[in-house]
């Protein structure tokens, strides 16, 4: 798309700026309707009805959360460090909004075709936890200190199960960029890596239950990186009132909010494009069928937005099913669990990789 | 080793039967309804906000006398013989005017005590239930459908009267000294 751009406008800055735009809006219409939907889901599963007065079943709510949002006075604690407490919150956007960079979202919508994709996903999204300590540190507020301190501690913890699947996953495909990975994966749901991978043979019959420990362990270990529900002491509610965004209002709250809902996609989007095929439909493609090859990369969009938000939606299901983790549960289900686990699952991946 | 498997599997386990509940919650119809759109049926007997039918009130002020907190004010003036005030649904004449009937809804207990003694059952519990004011004084209602002129030309109708009265039996006892005291007694009784 890039490179579509840039030989139409010949002006590489103004390519990069209208590529750039593109995940952006993603990000915002699925703030938009992450947050809807949130509201949605977990009515329904307290037998409520959520919002129902702002458009049909109350769709334009978030619409009218987000006006009342622009509109709300700045204030800034006397005390708080001003320059730090205003860059936190763009520094944990830009870290979530970064990672959209090598999102594959179809064939021919990705930002950049980077190499080595899945290692800067990794890095860059670390630039959240500098974030998120700023943000508590610079609000001179013991609810957001604390809250940064924990949320530095889980997301440091849980990157390392994270890793550890997604080297295992990279040992597997032998390449860490996402598209290759997704491609890896096409023509039927039989051959995502979830079901062992395209190769067909012992090898990939063999891997299958292993490759499901690796789903759900990067699932699980995702899940406390983006400070979801069961995994949200940082945020706490109803211990440190919000957490490390207890101080901020109006749009800089905002951000930290986009910032949340921005990252549930971006680690549903990394767990797809993983283990689900990314933006490979799992019954083949309608274009291909009846000829118009134009309309694959409408269908592969659709597939990858279809599958990202199932995962969202699997987040959302489990925050409205599981009460939050004590912080030693936490650290016991990340170090005693979820790693050695990982730890086997990606030993017996690669043993089998080399048969 | 065992114990450490078996927790991975309860872990495992438990959050899923917890999906499962939840899963199926996600398909429940709600249980809440839209409040200001829908509304519950109210039961029969509620005891909401008070209601005065002054069409059928004759100011006998029992259902001032009967409320716990006193929030019910009345006050009425005599008619003078010859004013025609009607009759009550359930035939009683009327006999006073009512020029005021205030009831402080804000100082109201819904005890429906009030309710009982009423002869002619003009004062009531409805089923309304949504009366909040931003300013206390909006909730002391008035009941009284005279307006104050007429209700002060009703009290001098009567002072008139009493006035004319007294004038008369200033009259009969300059007239007749010793039947004085048996005259006013008739008076207060006809009606």
């Amino acid at each position: 798309m890039y490179q579509f751009l840039y030989n139409l406008i010949g002006n590489e800055i103004v390519a990069g700026l209208i590529v750039a735009v593109v995940p952006l809006t993603i990000i915002l219409l699925f703030a938009l309707f992450g947050i809807w939907l949130e509201r949605k889901v977990s009515a329904h599963m307290q037998d409520r009805l959520g919002p129902m007065r702002t458009g049909w079943h109350g769709w334009l709510q978030t619409v009218a959360d987000l006006m009342k949002m622009l509109q709300k006075e700045d204030i800034i604690a006397n005390d708080a460090d001003k320059t730090l407490y205003n860059i936190a919150p763009i520094l944990v956007f830009t870290g979530s909004f970064a990672v959209y960079a090598v999102i594959p979202f179809s064939s021919k919508l990705l930002g950049s075709e980077v190499e080595i994709g899945l290692f800067y996903v990794l890095a860059i999204s670390s630039l959240v936890v500098a974030g998120i300590l700023m943000a508590g540190w610079s609000a001179n507020n013991k609810y957001s200190l604390l809250g940064a301190m924990r949320a530095a501690a889980q997301i440091v913890s849980y990157e390392i199960p994270t890793a550890l699947i997604v080297l295992s996953m990279i040992m597997l495909t032998g390449t860490l960029s996402l598209d290759k990975i997704s491609q890896m994966q096409t023509s039927s749901f039989w051959n995502w890596n979830i079901f062992g991978g395209a190769v067909f043979g012992l090898s990939k019959f063999l891997l299958i239950p292993f490759m499901f420990v690796g789903a759900l362990i990067l699932f699980i270990s995702t899940l406390a990186e983006v400070n979801r529900v069961p995994f949200d002491i940082p945020e706490a509610e109803s211990e440190l009132v919000a957490g490390y965004f207890t101080e901020y209002c109006g749009m800089k709250w905002g951000m930290f909010m986009l910032a949340e809902y921005g990252n549930m996609f971006a680690v549903s989007a990394i767990i797809s494009i993983l283990f689900f095929g990314g933006y490979q439909s799992p019954l083949g493609y309608f274009g291909n069928t009846i000829g118009a090859e134009w309309l694959v990369p409408f269908e592969q969009g659709f597939w990858f937005i279809v599958k990202g938000l199932f995962f969202v939606f699997v987040q959302m299901w489990l925050r409205w099913t599981l009460p939050r983790l004590r912080v030693d549960q936490l650290m016991t289900v990340c170090w005693k669990y979820l790693i050695p686990y990982a730890f086997i699952n990606l030993i017996i991946i690669g043993i089998i990789s080399i048969l | 080793m065992k114990q450490y498997l078996r927790n991975t599997w309860d872990g495992i386990f438990t959050v899923l039967v917890g999906m499962k509940i939840t899963f199926k919650h996600l398909f429940t119809p709600a249980v809440t309804i839209q409040y200001p759109d829908v509304k519950v049926t109210l039961p029969e007997r509620v005891r909401n906000r008070l209601y005065v039918n002054m069409d059928d009130c004759i100011g006998c002020d029992q259902c001032s006398r009967a409320c716990p907190v006193s929030c019910i004010e009345i006050e009425t003036v005599k008619s003078v013989p010859g004013e025609d005030l009607g009759t009550t649904s359930n035939g009683k004449k009327k006999a006073l005017w009512v020029t005021k009937f205030n009831i402080d809804i804000a100082k109201c207990c819904y005890c429906q005590l009030c309710v009982f003694p009423c002869p002619t059952e003009c004062i009531y519990m409805t089923d309304v239930y949504e009366f909040a004011e931003f300013e206390r004084s909006n909730l002391l209602y008035k009941f009284a459908t005279l307006t104050d002129e007429e209700a002060a030309e009703k009290k001098v109708n009567f002072e008139k009267m009493q006035a004319e009265k007294e004038a008369l039996k200033a009259a009969a006892a300059a007239k007749a000294k010793p039947e004085a005291p048996a005259a006013p007694q008739p008076e207060n009784k006809t009606e």
